[in-house]
């Protein structure tokens, strides 16, 4: 069993103490691919998010129907649906946000996040608790993705939501990949050195 | 956790239902999405005719027709654009495979005479800040209202008329190479019609 946590705490960690992108650096390849723009950022974000939700409901749902040796096929059968469900759903009624994040959409299946959370959380925990987790990781999860997509949308394009800010060319860096690799180094290392001097200060 | 044994009959039984149901809930929601996906469809290949050519009032997505290229390898999709009776113009849906990354679909319309009014990128995975600023007017007011007979479709460095983005030759140069194989089917296409 594990050790009794309150339920918002279930729901804040995944937001900084146990943020997917910017903690346990899990789902990278989403993360640095898609965050050109803040717009990009967010629809992944919440893309992933409701996957999360409902691939943790599923599955701890029917935990204790699934024998041991095929967990991890059923569970990818079930992020699997509900991924396409998504996926069509977007296709249908933002396809333009569809086009943008193309391949990465599908991709989200094997977005390590989402079955680290099945596996880590949802196979042993109430549906209840299994929601509220995933709903944190997705929060933490698009939050990440949007300061991402913000920042460097700002400094590659000078623009926010696609809205000119200044009339002229950005950094054209932070659009491509490497600015991506960047702008998620200096995040972590900020993160890192807000923590530290949260120790220090209380020692 | 599992209070199910791990027996053979079991693991199968519970993977076939897993599946089962997966299966089945996404068969309901593609019937649910399909009517939709093809309207947005329809109304994403409106939207690029329609700011290629104008005046029309009939609906050319439901008259669109093929016409093989001259070098007989590829076929064009064709949008007529109509008046009442008289067509006034045509959109050509073309690509160029020779992007920089991936393919680029364009959308050129036409008037009678095969003078170019518009052209639309409709996709393109070109790099963002370099390539993709062949969708800005200062790069498409190149081609607006010209002939293509008048107007050498390269870019200069190839010893024509058009001006390359900077930063991103290979992306302009597959760019004009769309819209020469659009024009050189429209041709012809329009040959054709008078040949008979």
């Amino acid at each position: 069993m594990p050790q009794p946590i309150s339920n918002t705490d279930t729901f804040l960690k995944g937001i900084i103490k146990e943020n997917p992108v910017f903690v346990i650096l899990l789902g990278l390849c989403p993360t640095l691919g898609v965050t050109s723009s803040a717009i990009n950022g967010l629809g992944m974000g919440v893309a992933t998010a409701f996957v999360l939700v409902m691939s943790n409901l599923a599955i701890s749902l029917v935990k204790n129907i699934i024998p041991d040796k095929v967990r991890i096929p059923a569970f990818i059968v079930i992020i699997a649906a509900f991924v396409t469900v998504v996926q069509l759903l977007m296709a249908a009624y933002t396809p333009a946000l569809n086009e943008q994040l193309g391949l990465f959409i599908p991709l989200i299946v094997v977005n390590c996040i989402v079955l680290g959370r099945a596996e880590a959380f949802a196979s042993r925990n109430t549906s209840g608790a299994s929601i509220l987790d995933g709903l944190g990781m997705g929060v933490g999860f698009t939050f990440a993705l949007l300061l991402l997509g913000a920042i460097r949308e700002l400094l590659g394009n000078l623009s926010f939501f696609g809205y000119k800010i200044v009339e002229a060319d950005g950094i054209l860096i932070f659009i491509l990949a490497p600015g991506a690799f960047i702008t998620l180094g200096f995040i972590i290392a900020t993160m890192k050195w807000m923590k530290g001097r949260k120790k220090s200060s209380t020692r | 956790m599992a209070t199910i044994k791990s027996s053979f009959i079991n693991l199968l039984l519970t993977l076939a239902i897993v599946t089962l149901i997966a299966g089945l809930s996404l068969g309901y929601v593609y019937q649910w999405t399909k009517e939709p996906i093809a309207q947005a469809q329809m109304a994403k290949q409106l939207k690029a005719i329609e700011s290629v050519v104008e005046g029309y009032d009939n609906n050319p997505v439901n008259e669109k027709y093929k016409v093989a290229t001259p070098d007989g390898k590829d076929s064009l999709e064709f949008f007529p654009a109509r008046k009442g009776e008289e067509l006034i113009g045509v959109a050509i849906k073309t690509k160029s495979t020779r992007g920089y990354s991936g393919d680029i679909w364009v959308m050129v319309g036409f008037d009678q005479a095969g003078q170019i009014k518009n052209i639309v990128v409709i996709e393109h995975k070109e790099t963002p800040g370099l390539g993709s600023k062949m969708t800005t007017p200062a790069f498409v007011n190149q081609f607006l209202n010209k002939h293509p007979e008048k107007l050498k479709l390269k870019v200069k460095k190839d010893g024509g008329d058009i001006d390359a983005i900077s930063g991103a030759t290979i992306s302009s140069r597959a760019y004009v190479e769309a819209v020469q194989s659009a024009f050189d089917t429209f041709k012809s296409s329009v040959n054709h019609a008078t040949a008979n």
